[in-house]
């Protein structure tokens, strides 16, 4: 087999992280490479530097064994690579071969558009490679796996040699993902090369030639499925990190607080994003959702929340039914939600730090006395929780937005705890800050739980989950595949659980 | 401990100090000194000097001399800034009044005690301010949707069906006091401007239909159902298309004798505009208004209903729509003709626009606006310079604050550390 495509030590920097270091990937003539990763291991930067969007800071790119600048998509695709993104690029309204032939028209006459011709074209394309779809039909009408496929014919029909599938099975159903594999088998029998984005284990040991385990950016390991197993990969996607240390008593669980019970909860494309789940989190412990993103964790604390329906099921909290209750009827009786995008969900970025600081609960008293807003009532609660939580402001009066991320979220979490609260849902509490940040919230939400607090933490990041959490449940497509204890559970089964194997737990 | 990596920018840590949250600094700091005030003096600035280019090169004179101007360059250049100068002296006098007619006003009336001459001389001052009155209504009305987030394209219906309630209320109803017959005619037009704008506000909260579209469509509604109204039930006796005319004891006062025109809607509209401020800023209401304008997904979050919160909106903004037209029927024309408004639904957006939504800018822009239209007709007798011109330099003030790129790259100004979050609406959803 000869070498197709060749990376030599690509190293992409952002403000900040380090997304790819010294990463070498090497793809063969015909052959699967699964590039396997956590969320932010660096997976989508590094195919990002192929597909031309990002240029490299350090590094190479040979294919065919000379070497290459990529500067755009365009001349990615000038040099016949193609990428199938995870989010399609499609126009609804228009139909296949419309958007097939979008950004490369071919014209009759110079300025009408040639649709049979391309039609034609889709139609052998779809021949060769078993991907069957109407050239004439409108991208609205087709399924997901359908329009998928339409994805993959507009990169066939430029005439790419390397395909890169950004998770392309995240969309999918299980039926779907059967004949994305054939298609796949077939693109690689005629002579393609495919890059093959993923962090499902199942998946790599099922279709990859060789695999490339990228974890922080750095290349973690490269095997083929012969000579590893999913537990091994899970090990090299985890990594052996340092983890976080938090200084921690061991957990006096008290009475059960939150009680979910068979919560079905559908997601914006009316998918069931929730299946069944059923958990308990008692005061004065920590109860941590691990899981890749996407797996329902959103759509979960919404609905515990109030912010989105919930199908069928029930939510009990401190003995009182909430289930599809208001989101401020679900605060009042003693919850708070520190919420997964504290720019979008958390905060009024043009507001002050002040009304911020009180966003909701500002029709209360001592905040509000009919429907005057006590705006000196504010400014004292204001500066006393700044002082108290340490939040770095110039003052209480300038608008949040000039406020550094890690300051922003202490502006939720000062708002969030300085209410009795019994139990507190926190989303990916410490998203995108620096360790500083993390330190000082991590040990806010352990004073709150050794204040008798009952905590609901969700996070995609491991550490976080194993450093914090008493008792710690896997989410993996919407359901609960297991909860362990803390102390016994390792990265790897997490690792593996998470990927959604299920495996019992020997303990 | 961790030093973060943004503590340099935020040495002083929080100030005890009890903080002062006057008015000013709700402008000027909170929204920023830059984008207030300085945007907004410069395009008002650049306006005037592209329209006076336009003033100038519209003269045949000034056109003659510059083809000539290789023979005399600085009788170009002398015409080009007399006729600048020209119109807009006689523009200023028509705004304000003429400074000398003025003096000698007030040595009649000091020798005399007649002061006919003195409201002679103030009457161009006193026409500014009765155009100023219904643009600060219509200013507020914007502005307050401006701020819920919601893009109230309606105020020119909300005025026609709030000047047809009143002129209703005030015609069909006599012999009340005035102290009773005002408000009421007043409250009729404000609840059916509100009326107006809530059916938007409905069908928005409900259904996710896009205001900017329905308040279009129910200002034809409100034209066409003006229309009828005049040409039938609510004719003149006479059959004229001009309703009867309203009992005095619903109007709204004159300050001053004729000719003057000026009447208690100027302050009545000064109040309005605090009580806006007052209701935004200080009661817990305007808090979720602004919550909802400046981020639904947060105000949701807050536990704020976000469709009661569009209807109120919509249904205030409308009110204030509805005043327009009250104050234009009551203060002004004591009756309602198909002509009545020139447009001050529309203009209103602009006013908005160039008040950053607040308040005290909406006042501040309704007085530039209305005197710039006070002075407008003086220009065109006596410089010769056709009344729209000033539509053109309004039209060029509203994009340069619209597009404040165009200023900044004029002017090499720096672009703001931070934006402020939108005062105005996204409309990409349309």
């Amino acid at each position: 087999m000869s070498v197709l495509l060749e990376l030599n030590g690509i190293t992409k920097k952002f403000p900040g992280v380090l997304a790819n270091y010294r990463v070498d990937l090497t793809l063969n003539q015909g052959e699967i490479l699964a590039l396997l990763g956590e969320n932010g291991a660096g997976k989508t930067t590094l195919m990002n530097v192929l597909y031309g969007l990002y240029s490299p800071d350090e590094g190479e790119i040979f294919v065919r064994g000379s070497k290459v600048d990529i500067h755009s998509p365009h001349d990615a695709i000038d040099i016949g690579i193609g990428m199938v993104h995870q989010h399609f690029m499609l126009i609804p309204v228009f139909t296949v071969t419309e958007n097939v032939m979008l950004g490369d028209e071919s014209l009759k006459a110079g300025v009408f558009l040639d649709r049979a011709s391309v039609s034609a074209r889709i139609s052998e394309i779809s021949e060769q490679f078993g991907l069957k779809v109407d050239p004439n039909a409108l991208i609205e009408d087709l399924s997901v796996g359908e329009q998928q496929r339409v994805e993959i014919i507009k990169v066939l029909y430029r005439e790419a040699d390397i395909l890169i599938f950004d998770e392309p099975t995240a969309v999918l159903t299980p039926q779907e993902v059967v004949e994305l594999f054939k298609v796949i088998h077939s693109l690689v029998d005629q002579g393609k090369s495919l890059i093959f984005i993923t962090h499902k284990l199942n998946e790599v040991m099922d279709i990859a030639d060789n695999i490339v385990v990228l974890h922080n950016g750095r290349v973690a390991g490269t095997t083929t499925p012969g000579e590893t197993n999913p537990k091994i990969l899970a090990n090299m996607m985890v990594g052996r990190d340092v983890l976080l240390v938090v200084d921690k008593e061991p957990a006096q669980p008290q009475e059960v607080i939150l009680k979910v019970e068979n919560l079905r909860v559908l997601d914006d494309r009316k998918l069931v994003s929730v299946d069944e789940l059923s958990l308990k989190v008692r005061a004065g412990e920590i109860l941590g959702v691990a899981g890749v993103q996407g797996n329902g964790q959103t759509e979960l604390v919404e609905a515990l929340t109030g912010l989105r329906k919930i199908e069928s099921g029930k939510v009990n909290m401190m003995g009182e039914d909430t289930s599809n209750g208001s989101p401020r009827s679900i605060r009042e009786i003693g919850s708070a939600h520190v919420p997964e995008d504290r720019q979008q969900d958390g905060l009024v970025l043009s507001f002050s730090v002040a009304d911020n600081l009180v966003l909701n609960t500002y029709y209360e008293p001592p905040f509000a006395r009919g429907i005057s807003f006590k705006e000196d009532e504010v400014a004292i609660a204001a500066t006393e929780r700044v002082k108290l939580f340490d939040i770095r402001t110039p003052s209480i009066t300038v608008p949040v937005s000039n406020l550094s991320g890690g300051n922003q979220q202490k502006v939720i979490v000062a708002r969030e705890f300085s209410r009795p609260i019994k139990l507190l849902i926190a989303s990916q509490p410490t998203r995108g800050l620096d360790v500083g940040s993390i330190e000082y919230i991590h040990n806010q939400i352990i004073k709150k739980r050794d204040d008798g607090c009952a905590i609901l933490l969700i996070s995609p990041e491991l550490d976080e989950i194993l450093a914090l959490s008493d008792r710690i449940a896997v989410m993996y497509e919407g359901k609960i595949l297991d909860i362990l204890s803390a102390e016994e559970v390792t990265r790897e089964q997490l690792g593996l659980l998470m990927a959604g194997v299920e495996e019992k737990v020997v303990v | 401990m961790n030093e973060e990596k943004d503590s340099n920018q935020t040495k002083a840590p929080s100030q005890n100090q009890k903080d002062e949250r006057n008015l000013l600094q709700r402008i000027f700091v909170r929204r920023g000194a830059f984008n207030a005030l300085v945007i907004p003096l410069l395009s008002i600035f650049t306006a005037l000097l592209i329209g006076g280019l336009i003033i100038a090169f519209s003269n045949l004179e000034v056109l003659a001399a510059w083809s000539n101007f290789f023979q005399a360059p600085l009788e170009a250049v002398k015409l080009t800034l007399a006729s600048m100068w020209g119109a807009y002296t006689s523009l200023f006098e028509g705004a304000f009044g003429i400074p000398k007619d003025i003096i000698e006003a007030f040595r009649i009336w000091l020798e005399t005690g007649e002061t006919r001459a003195l409201r002679e001389a103030f009457r161009s001052f006193s026409e500014s301010l009765v155009i100023t009155t219904p643009y600060i209504f219509a200013g507020l009305a914007v502005a307050l949707g401006f701020r819920g987030g919601l893009f109230n394209i309606g105020v020119e219906g909300q005025l026609f069906v709030g000047g047809l309630a009143s002129a209703y209320v005030g015609y069909s109803i006599t012999g009340l006091p005035w102290i009773i017959h005002l408000p009421l005619t007043v409250l009729a037009g404000i609840l059916a401007g509100a009326f107006w704008g809530a059916i938007p506000g409905i069908l928005k909260a409900k259904t996710g239909a896009h205001e900017v579209i329905n308040t279009i469509m129910m200002n034809y509604i409100a034209f066409r159902l003006t229309d009828y109204l005049l040409t039938g039930p609510m004719a003149r006796p006479d059959n004229l298309p001009i309703t009867p005319e309203v009992a005095p004891s619903a109007y709204l006062p004159a300050l001053f004798d004729k000719p003057m025109r000026i009447h208690w809607g100027f302050f009545v509209a000064l109040g309005v505009a605090w009580l806006v401020y007052w209701f935004l800023w200080k009661t817990t209401t305007g808090l979720e208004i602004r919550m909802v304008g400046a981020n639904p997904k947060a105000a949701r979050y807050a536990g704020i209903s976000i469709t009661v919160i569009i209807v109120l909106t919509m249904s205030l903004s409308g009110a204030l729509g509805g005043m327009t037209g009250v104050n234009q029927v009551l203060g002004v024309d004591h009756r309602l003709v198909r002509a009545f408004s020139t447009g001050y639904g529309f203009d209103s957006i602009a006013l908005a626009l160039l008040g950053n939504s607040h308040p005290l800018g909406v006042v501040l822009a309704s007085l530039l606006f209305g005197f710039m239209r006070g002075g407008a007709a003086r220009m065109q007798s006596v410089a010769g310079v056709p009344v729209e011109i000033i539509r053109i330099m309004q039209g060029l003030v509203i994009i340069f604050v619209a597009a404040p790129e165009i200023i900044r790259s004029l002017y090499r100004l720096k672009k703001p550390k931070e934006e402020e979050g939108p005062t105005v609406p996204d409309v990409s959803m349309v």
